[in-house]
């Protein structure tokens, strides 16, 4: 099966043709955002980080910027560093140049200020927006795609009928030959043994049972029942009673393929088939971390209703909540509430889906898009020095 | 006819309502192709669950043939299953300190 896409230099597709303005720490995010404001097709990721961080937590960050600079929906990137940050700037653009793709990088400090890096980046920008324009989408195979599974504002729809709808679209486009991913360890947390079987290997296996440890053992930290901060007040309100339900629910978000590798936040999968990347249960963070991990699609489900989209790739929003839908349809892209009332099957409504997935992905704007929503944030292991 | 309430696995002994439903009433539910039927002791919202036989104090609650919790307090048949009568056993780090 074809898809209509842009083929980078590094032979990666991209189905968005954003340019990327990547500040290197929160010193420099409003002028990222600024510049971003005046440039047709230009996106920021604004941040809180990139600075006053150390060790395997810097380098999150910094990996974190640099994947999502390098996903093929990105055209060109432009990293804004304020010059005296812990993130590198220089490195972060030279790892992104890696692709073959226009990367620039301005120092606000070096141009002298706020205005002058504004207009200096101003003007990168929009080169790079007008060179990309003139790029063309062209017919690719389907299994270029890398989609991104993900989950939030659950209800017991979303276990019932919305997450088995998407992991219908995930097992389908394996099939196809494509690449899949969800996140979220902390909604594994009473599921593990399920997704464990499904592992490709002993070595996969422990590596999925040593993430839900660790994140359980974390949240047992703060020496309180997490109910309530997972499941939220929401899930609870929505009817979930306990993590392992939501958990159980959330993760036919996966569908039914072998488990081929466990990735760290923000790793790109290393071969075809179904990846699970260690994120948090944050819908927005795990979104971040699968994108600089070069998902080019999101399927979220949701039950409760969510407004959320990203910077990088589009978000296909589904409900199985048919008053949800009725209510927050400026938000959602998919009715899926047709399961729950009988009137559709899991197989049918992810056909459907599926089908939705193709024409977003040849160029159909999903909801978020539309209405600019482009919620970002990142994961962070420890607190800031 | 349109679904009341659904079953996700045959071993479940809890059933999400898909409608609003009311106390009083005999909701009719599929369990893999063999017709139940549970009187509500109480109103059960959309999305929310109910039990599908009697649940002992500290028996498990499983739905999608998988432990979901753990019962508080017996719950009836056809009531309210909710945060009032199961807990978690995961993620207890309450427990964590009554341990030392």
């Amino acid at each position: 099966m074809k898809i209509m896409g842009y083929i980078r230099p590094d032979g990666r597709v991209g189905i968005r043709n954003h340019i990327v303005i990547i500040p290197s720490s929160v010193c420099a995010s409003e002028v990222a955002m600024r510049i971003a404001s005046h440039v047709e097709g230009a996106v920021a990721l604004p941040n809180q980080h990139g600075c006053c961080q150390i060790g395997a937590d810097m380098e999150l960050i910094t990996n974190t910027l640099i994947g999502l600079g390098k996903n093929p929906n990105v055209a060109a990137a432009l990293v804004v560093g304020l010059g005296c940050e812990g993130v590198p700037t220089e490195k972060v653009a030279e790892e992104i140049a890696k692709t073959g793709k226009r990367v620039e990088y301005i120092i606000i400090q070096d141009c002298g200020g706020t205005l002058k890096a504004e207009e200096i980046g101003t003007r990168i920008a929009r080169q790079m927006a007008q060179e990309a324009a003139m790029l063309k989408r062209e017919e690719v195979d389907i299994s270029n795609l890398i989609l991104a599974v993900e989950c939030g504002g659950s209800d017991t729809t979303s276990g019932l009928a919305s997450n088995p709808v998407a992991g219908y679209v995930s097992d389908k486009l394996i099939e196809l030959g494509g690449t899949s991913m969800f996140s979220e360890t902390t909604e594994i947390i009473g599921a593990e043994h399920l997704l464990a079987k499904r592992a490709v290997s002993r070595e996969v296996a422990d590596k999925l049972l040593e993430i839900v440890r660790r994140c359980e053992e974390k949240a047992k930290t703060m020496g309180v029942d997490m109910r309530g901060g997972q499941p939220t007040p929401g899930n609870i309100e929505g009817g979930i009673s306990t993590i392992e339900e939501k958990s159980l629910g959330c993760i036919y978000k996966g569908g039914t393929k072998p488990v081929q590798g466990v990735l760290d936040y923000a790793e790109p999968p290393a071969g075809k088939g179904l990846y699970i990347m260690d994120t948090p249960g944050q819908d927005i963070e795990s979104i971040t971390g699968m994108t600089a991990g070069g998902a080019q699609v999101v399927i979220f489900t949701t039950g409760r209703g969510t407004p959320t989209g990203s910077p990088i790739a589009p978000v296909i929003k589904i409900t199985a909540n048919p008053d949800t839908y009725k209510k927050m349809e400026d938000n959602i892209d998919f009715n899926a509430g047709t399961i729950v009332e009988g009137d559709e099957t899991i197989k049918e409504a992810g056909e459907r889906l599926f089908n939705e997935m193709i024409e977003v992905c040849n160029g159909k704007l999903t909801k978020a898009e539309v209405l600019k929503h482009r919620e970002f944030g990142m994961y962070k292991l420890i607190s800031t020095f | 006819m349109k679904k009341l309430a659904v079953v996700a696995h045959p071993e479940d002994n809890v059933a999400t309502a898909v409608r609003n439903l009311s106390k009083g009433e005999e909701v009719h539910v599929d369990v893999d192709g063999n017709e139940m039927r549970v009187k509500l002791l109480v109103d059960i919202p959309f999305g929310h669950k109910f039990a599908l036989r009697d649940i002992e104090a500290d028996m498990d609650v499983i739905k999608y043939g998988e432990v979901i919790g753990r019962a508080t307090r017996p719950i009836k048949t056809g009531e309210h299953v909710h945060v009032h009568n199961i807990e978690s056993l995961r993620g207890r780090g309450d427990w964590e300190g009554e341990k030392k």
